[in-house]
This record gives C-alpha cells, sequence and structure tokens, in this order.
C-alpha cells in the first residue's frame, strides 16, 4: 500500500509538472496559483481514465481503472493552504478563478473538500473490482467538484 | 414641457384603457384535467425533469433539503430582484390550499388562483407546453414533501415592473408560442424536446432576451451573456458545442465535460436534476440538442 502510494506521489509531481508548465498566472501569486491549478489538473487526469471507461469510450480494464482512483484519492490528500494565500483571487490578481469568497468562507471550502475526499475513498473501493460500481461511483465525485465550482470558480 | 407632458398623459391613459382590457389574465384551457388523478411517482419524475427544486428550496439548500420548498432564493434581473415564493404543502405560507387547476394555471399562463400575472422569472413560458396529465402527477408529488412555514419575501422591483397588470402586455409578446423545434424527426427527439423546451426550460439561460426580456426564439440555444452580472451562459447550438451526443448526456449525468473538468455556474444545479433522470432522458436531450439549427444559413 505504503510502496502504491509513494508511485501515486510521483505520478502526480510528473502530471504536475507538466500542468505547471502550460498555466500562464503571472504576479506576486503566480507559483502558488499555478500549483493548486495543477492540483486540478491532476484531478481532470485521472478522472479522464476513469470517465473514458465508464462512457464506454476506452476499455474496462481494472487495474488501471484502480491505479487511477488511487491517484485521484491520494491527490485529494494534498493539503497546500500556501497555496491559497490570501490575496490570490481573482478580483486581486490575474490568471485565477478562484472567487474571494474562498476567503470569506474557509471553512466551508475545507468542508467541500472533505466531500469530495469522501465521494472519492468510494470510488478508489470500487473503481477496480467491475465497470458498473465504477460507474455507480464517479457521479458523486462529479457532484462534489462541481459543489465547490458552483460558488468558488468563477466562469471563463 | 408642460404641455407635452400632458399629451404623454392622455395617451398614456388611453393605452392604460386599452392595456387594461389587452392584459386582462385569462386561464387556461384544461379540459380533461378533471379526469385525471396524479400518480405521485410519475409526479417525481416531473419535479425533477421541471428543476423546481432549483428556485423554490432554500438558498445554498442541499441534498434532502432540496425537497423542502420554502422559497427565498433571490433572482436578480434588470427590472430588479425576485424571490422565490414558498411552494410547500403549508396551507398558510405555501400552496397547500391549491387544486390541481391553480397549478396548472400557474405553470401554464403564469396566472395566480386569484387571477394576478406571474412575473416570467417563473419560467411559465417555457412550462406552457407541459403536459396537463404531468401536472397532475407533480401536484400529486408536491403534496407529499415537508412543509415549511417560511412566509415569503416581497420582491424588490421598482415602479413601472412593480404593477403586475402591465405583464400582460408582456405576456401578449411573449407567451403561447408553442414549439420551437416543430417538426422533430424521431420520436427521441420529441423526447428530448419536451425535456428541453417545456419541463427543463434549458432556453430560459442557453437563448439570448431581447430589449424587453423575452426569449429571441431566433436566436434558439445561442448562447449570451447573463442578464446581470459577469458571465456568460454557452451556446448549445451543434455547431459551436461540438461534444458528442454521448458526452452531453455524460455532462447532464455527472457534470463532466470531454476533458474531465466539471461544470460550474448554475449548471451545477440544473444536472443534480438531470442526472436523477433514467438514461434514455439525457440522451433523449443530446439528440434534441443534436439537431438544432445553428443560424449558419440565416446569418
Ligand atoms: C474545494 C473546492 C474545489 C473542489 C472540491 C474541486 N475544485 Fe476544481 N477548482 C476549484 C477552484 C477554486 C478553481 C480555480 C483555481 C484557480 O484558478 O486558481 C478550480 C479549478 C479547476 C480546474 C481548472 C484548472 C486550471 O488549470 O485553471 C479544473 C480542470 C478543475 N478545477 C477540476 C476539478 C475536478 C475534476 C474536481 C473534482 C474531482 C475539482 N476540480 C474539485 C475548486 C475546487
Ligand atoms: C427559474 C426559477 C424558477 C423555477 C425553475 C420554478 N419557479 Fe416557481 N416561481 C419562481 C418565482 C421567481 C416565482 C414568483 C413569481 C411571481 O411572484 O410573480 C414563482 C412562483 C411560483 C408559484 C406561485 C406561488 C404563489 O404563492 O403564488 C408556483 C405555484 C410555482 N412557482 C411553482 C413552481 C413549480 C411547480 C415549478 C417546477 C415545475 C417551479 N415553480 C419552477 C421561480 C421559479
Ligand atoms: C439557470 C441557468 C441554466 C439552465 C436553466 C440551464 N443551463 Fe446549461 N449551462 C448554464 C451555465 C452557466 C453553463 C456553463 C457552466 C460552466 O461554466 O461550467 C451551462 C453549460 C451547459 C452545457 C455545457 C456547454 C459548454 O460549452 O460547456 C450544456 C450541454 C448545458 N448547459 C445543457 C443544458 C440543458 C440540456 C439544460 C436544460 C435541461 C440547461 N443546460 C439548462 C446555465 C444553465
Amino acid at each position: 500500500m505504503k510502496h502504491k502510494t509513494l508511485l501515486s506521489a510521483a505520478v502526480i509531481c510528473a502530471i504536475g509538472g507538466l500542468a505547471l508548465a502550460d498555466s500562464h498566472a503571472e504576479g506576486e501569486f503566480a507559483k502558488q496559483i499555478k500549483a493548486r491549478q495543477a492540483q486540478m489538473t491532476i484531478y481532470s487526469y485521472n478522472l479522464g481514465i476513469l470517465g473514458g471507461m465508464a462512457k464506454g469510450e476506452a476499455e474496462y480494464d481494472s487495474e488501471a481503472a484502480a491505479l487511477a482512483a488511487n491517484n485521484l484519492a491520494v491527490a485529494t490528500t494534498i493539503w497546500m493552504p500556501s497555496t491559497w494565500p490570501q490575496g490570490s483571487d481573482n478580483a486581486a490578481t490575474k490568471g485565477t478563478r478562484a472567487l474571494p469568497a474562498i476567503w470569506e468562507k474557509f471553512e466551508d471550502v475545507g468542508a467541500k473538500s472533505q466531500n469530495l475526499a469522501t465521494a472519492v475513498a468510494k470510488l478508489q473501493e470500487s473503481a477496480g473490482t467491475d465497470l458498473d460500481s465504477l460507474k455507480a461511483a464517479i457521479g458523486p465525485v462529479g457532484e462534489a467538484c462541481g459543489a465547490c465550482h458552483k460558488p468558488y470558480r468563477a466562469e471563463k | 414641457m408642460r404641455r407635452l407632458a400632458r399629451v404623454a398623459v392622455a395617451v398614456g391613459l388611453i393605452a392604460l384603457a386599452v392595456g387594461w382590457f389587452l392584459t386582462r389574465p385569462q386561464a387556461a384551457d384544461l379540459t380533461g384535467l378533471d379526469a385525471m388523478s396524479g400518480d405521485v411517482a410519475r409526479g417525481a419524475w416531473v419535479f425533477d425533469a421541471a428543476g423546481c427544486a432549483s428556485c423554490h428550496s432554500a438558498p445554498e439548500a442541499e441534498g434532502d433539503a432540496l425537497r423542502v420548498l420554502s422559497g427565498g432564493r433571490g433572482f436578480p434581473s434588470p427590472f430588479g430582484t425576485f424571490y422565490a415564493p414558498n411552494i410547500s404543502p403549508s396551507p398558510d405560507h405555501g400552496i397547500g390550499g391549491w387544486t390541481v387547476a391553480d397549478l396548472a394555471n400557474a405553470m401554464l399562463v403564469g396566472i395566480s388562483p386569484d387571477g394576478a400575472h406571474y412575473y416570467p422569472a417563473f419560467p411559465y413560458i417555457s412550462y406552457s407546453n407541459a403536459r396537463l396529465q404531468d401536472i397532475a402527477d407533480l401536484h400529486a408529488f408536491m403534496m407529499t414533501l415537508p412543509v415549511s412555514e417560511q412566509p415569503n419575501r416581497s420582491h424588490d422591483v421598482g415602479f413601472p415592473f412593480s404593477i403586475r397588470r402591465g405583464l400582460g402586455l408582456w405576456k401578449l409578446l411573449n407567451a403561447g408560442k408553442g414549439w420551437v423545434i416543430e417538426q422533430p424527426a424521431t420520436d427521441q427527439i420529441e423526447r428530448g424536446r419536451y425535456l428541453v423546451e417545456a419541463l427543463g426550460h434549458c432556453a430560459e439561460c442557453h437563448t439570448p432576451r431581447d430589449a424587453l426580456g423575452g426569449l429571441d426564439r431566433d436566436r434558439w440555444m445561442r448562447g449570451g451573456p447573463v442578464p446581470v452580472g459577469k458571465g456568460s451562459f454557452p451556446p448549445l447550438v451543434p455547431s459551436q458545442l461540438k461534444w458528442s451526443a454521448e458526452d452531453i448526456a455524460y455532462y447532464l449525468e455527472t457534470g463532466f465535460t470531454p476533458d474531465f473538468d466539471s461544470a460550474g455556474g448554475a449548471m451545477v444545479e440544473v444536472i443534480q436534476n438531470t442526472s436523477r433522470l433514467p438514461p434514455e432522458d439525457r440522451a433523449a436531450i443530446a439528440a434534441y440538442l443534436k439537431t438544432l439549427p445553428d443560424g449558419s444559413a440565416d446569418e
């Protein structure tokens, strides 16, 4: 298990690096903004693997599904408060869609992250068993992502 | 200047008199409704497909609280802010005393039991195409929901929009227009049309509005700026939304876009509803959207 987590962390760092390379934030908090966006990119990347199978675009592969769900789970445990410094909202700086409301309701943001972790833990349990379990568990994850984007991320 | 004002007043009065007649609230044709009995389980489907909870639950309600229709959410518009009323089955503060016919008149023609016009912030322009049987089922279902004794908050709209009677004129221009896609090619597309144009009221956000706040049916589902505040509603016509039908259906189920970002903004609550529909419904919505004209012929 420990070994797997380590591996996941390595994968995450590699993908994170890719995401860092193509983000456009500038200014005082550019690094922090890139880092938190990279965490989101890791979510999307792993969900892409799982969702591709759930949608029927890719063949179900229980090992790959379990690995992606594991990576996703690890990514939700990354807690980097330093990447959310005061003043790095979209009203104060460029290159971010983080709304100022995040800093007014930091506790709620934490609760929403926790909800995501809970939904992802369920996905982690079921992704590797069979396709139907994967399909059933991915919906609540999408709901948890959306529940935070609605109040805290600006529209494009 | 004074004279001009007086003429204006006179013209205004005549217009008012004519308007008073033209703007009188008229009830919907409810033939057959009496004989219908409501099915609670089907009513739950109508409730989800029509997204009533997204507007009538308490502000920021989640989970089970979405079924407590206490009202209180605010809807800013260029004409002022409207507040959704309590439509829980409370006889005092909600619609516990309403008959099926009362609900049908509200949804089909935007008229209250005592004959006043509703503001179109309540999307009855879309619901006007709802089937009577669906309204009977919906009524049966809504009466099983929890009671809330939350009093209604009055709208924050200035004169002249505060005069409900004036809405009659607006309705003359905008109500009762029927379907936009008149001849759906298949049964599936017809089902999708019902879910999108009538119950789902998708156009209320995804179709641009004219200066008076009416839906611009010539630019059906072509997106546009949010009327108040920042941001925009994306277009859903196939030339601009290049997703496959499967991608659209999957988005309506999980909120995931084809690149596995997740939906945001007002669409999150729509997806809370569409995710509860059977898969055939989401496929039908996608099939309908894929057939929309993109306007390239007339632009
Ligand atoms: C606790 C709140 C929260 C949760 C949960 C959350 N996000 Fe985000 N997400 C945000 C915020 C805030 C931003 C904007 C960050 C910025 O631009 O600085 C964002 C941005 C994004 C972006 C754009 C990144 C970029 O490069 O600009 C993607 C993609 C994304 N999220 C996907 C997801 C997915 C998929 C999930 C669920 C697995 C998820 N998010 C869960 C808050 C959240
Ligand atoms: C987009 C938001 C929105 C949606 C969706 C919506 N409503 Fe409403 N509704 C409103 C608003 C705003 C009003 C207040 C209108 C007014 O006062 O003129 C209202 C008024 C009403 C009323 C009148 C209540 C009264 O006390 O007179 C009823 C009944 C009602 N809605 C039922 C429904 C039902 C049933 C649904 C789903 C089929 C629904 N609404 C969906 C916003 C909405
Ligand atoms: C209350 C307003 C509202 C209603 C009603 C609404 N939408 Fe949306 N919709 C949005 C917003 C806002 C977005 C952009 C979401 C985002 O930024 O992530 C969107 C995005 C979408 C998208 C993705 C388009 C893209 O390019 O990202 C689809 C597909 C969609 N809506 C379909 C529908 C359907 C089908 C309905 C009716 C069942 C509907 N919408 C009803 C507001 C609405």
